[in-house]
């Protein structure tokens, strides 16, 4: 018995067996909490699963039949993607001209990277939410201050169908600072010999910015474009705590869909398939993105 | 064109990104300021920055909370699901990312290429899955969700971050522990773990605000109102449904944002490093 506890522990201590103890964690997490999950719900996005009722039942595709017949997903599809594409380019743009703007370190510079950055690392939290819905209502502070200048007063920025939508693409936006961020410690990369052999060469400052910067920018755009387009698709919080998806769904974002599917309708069995039809769409865009890569990413060292 | 700005030129710069910046911030200033006036008079005196008279009752108000509930408890449960989720993730993260650093087995690749792939694979989309999974083994209506998960090493980001910090930590001081006749485990306990600490702070300081800010896991997983973290019950606080007390409102959001402010102000220089080194967030 002693024998067999010693070489338990010899076989621990083995530099093998020890980076796999040190593994555990992970392995297990991953099949615990990742793919035992999505498995699961695979499986019930073919039954009409309940939250309360103990049994249920195989109904084949019922639920992605009736997922895709619904016209809400439909314009859960167009809100969201109107989003995405809405924020996410002016966000990546606000970043890159900011980082550019503060590249030239100065004494100042510290606090500027500091006050762009600022509504990044409190944009997640649900008080600059709340605010945000305070600013856009229609007795809010913008009307306010339309009103101090003399315009009218009284627009429903958060009932107006063509508006609704862009007050949470500010909100989106305003929170550029990580981007920038990314952006800053990519440019300071960039040697500056590079520079200086472009102006030997005759180029402007514009002319060395579209010949140098901007391609050796592509990786990290790339990069940023593909974290911030998946995150655009999540965006949940502020519209189920501002706009509650409306005016007239144009707010309905996939993930609030998804949701009410789930909790006000009591289908979880189709919020269970309409997350997977999720993954696909991710997937499949994440996929589109990469393979455009080869066009217009430079892939070379300096 | 010289390759030095004039001064003129210069100042002007300096002036726009001064106004831009000061103009990005002001929403925050301005529900700083606002907490301080007389609730009733916070929209119809948006546009003057100073409170005409300065008060502190929504904050007493605003403390007093909801159903009962102050809002002391409430700041107490973010604070007990945030810490823990944070010591699980920072401890089973660093340990992971020690063996994908150091470790020499067969399915490493493949392992290290799963974790990354959950970096692209984000809450929301794991949002049912998780929630009928939790439902199916009777966690929901407990913290056990929102913390169990992270002492299993489930975000990817941390153990990228961790484990790039450790590849670059010369492998020649492994081998004389060894040498010493340090372990596998006493190489991470006495090397790799205190020459880690920036990454540690790093990848703490992120999950603390996360799980600080989260709102979409206590609303599907937390029930009853003296179970609530900071998040839902300012929601609950702000139910467009009701009569609100904005004065009250945002007295207690400002309240909330004192950690992140706090953290944002003493170790901006792990936030920055963080973000640019592994694009977290």
């Amino acid at each position: 018995m002693k024998k067999q506890k010693f070489s338990l522990l010899v076989f621990l201590k083995n530099d093998t067996v020890a980076a796999v103890v040190c593994m555990m964690p992970f392995m297990i997490g991953f099949l615990a909490f990742l793919i035992v999950p999505m498995i699961q719900s695979l499986y019930f996005s073919f039954t009409d699963y309940h939250l309360i009722r103990p049994t249920y039942e195989y109904i084949g595709l019922a639920n992605y039949r009736n997922m895709f017949r619904d016209p809400r997903f439909w314009s859960s599809i167009r809100a969201t993607f109107y989003f995405v594409f809405g924020s996410v380019p002016l966000r990546l743009l606000f970043a890159l001209i900011v980082a550019l703007l503060l590249l030239k370190s100065s004494k100042m510079s510290g606090l500027y990277r500091a006050m762009y950055y600022l509504p990044s690392i409190l944009g997640g939290s649900l008080a600059v939410v709340i605010l945000w819905g305070r600013i856009f209502s229609q007795d809010g502070l913008l009307n306010e201050i339309l009103g101090v200048v003399g315009l009218n007063r009284n627009f429903p920025w958060l009932g107006h169908p063509s508006t609704t939508i862009w007050t949470l693409i500010l909100l989106a936006v305003w929170q550029f600072g990580s981007s920038m961020l990314i952006f800053l410690a990519a440019l300071k990369q960039i040697p500056s010999s590079l520079y200086e052999a472009s102006s030997i060469d005759g180029a402007g400052r514009i002319g060395s910015f579209f010949k140098i910067t901007l391609p050796l920018l592509t990786p990290t755009i790339f990069f940023n474009l593909v974290m911030q387009t998946i995150a655009g698709f999540l965006a949940f919080t502020q519209a189920f705590v501002i706009t509650q998806g409306g005016p007239l769904d144009t707010t309905r974002f996939y993930v609030l869909h998804m949701y009410q599917t789930i909790f006000q309708n009591n289908r979880p069995g189709e919020g269970a398939a309409q997350a997977w039809v999720m993954l696909l769409i991710i997937g499949g865009i994440t996929l589109i993105l990469f393979k455009t890569k080869r066009f217009w990413v430079y892939d070379g060292g300096f | 064109m010289g390759n030095k700005m004039g001064k003129p030129t210069r100042l002007l710069s300096h002036a726009v990104i001064l106004v831009f910046a000061v103009l990005m911030i002001y929403p925050l200033i301005w529900m700083f300021m606002s907490s301080f006036k007389e609730t009733d008079t916070i929209f119809h005196t948006a546009t003057s920055l100073i409170p005409e008279r300065w008060t502190f009752e929504n904050y007493l108000v605003g403390w007093r909370g909801v159903s009962g509930v102050s809002f002391g408890r409430f700041f107490r449960n973010s604070f007990v699901i945030a810490a823990l989720g944070t010591i699980g993730a920072v401890a089973s993260s660093s340990l992971v990312a020690y063996s994908f650093s150091r470790g020499n087995f067969k399915g490493k690749k493949i392992l290290f290429a799963l974790m990354l792939s959950t970096l692209m694979l984000p809450a929301q989309v794991l949002m049912i899955p998780q929630f009928l999974w939790f439902n199916t083994l009777g966690w929901v209506g407990s913290y056990r969700p929102l913390i169990v998960p992270s002492f299993f090493a489930v975000q990817g980001f941390f153990v990228y971050l961790m484990s790039n910090f450790m590849d670059g930590i010369p492998k020649e001081l492994d081998n004389a522990a060894k040498i010493d006749g340090c372990s596998f485990y006493g190489i991470y306990w006495r090397i790799i773990l205190p020459l880690s600490v920036p990454a540690l702070i790093t990848a703490g300081i992120f999950s603390f605000i996360w799980r600080w800010d989260d709102f979409l896991g206590p609303l599907l997983y937390v029930r009853g109102t003296v179970n609530f973290p900071a998040s839902l019950a300012l929601r609950m606080f702000s139910d467009p449904t009701t009569a609100t007390d904005w004065g009250a409102v945002f007295a207690m959001s400002i309240l909330s944002l004192v950690p992140v402010v706090t953290i944002f102000i003493a170790l901006q220089k792990y936030l920055v490093e963080g973000i640019s080194t592994s694009g977290l967030k």
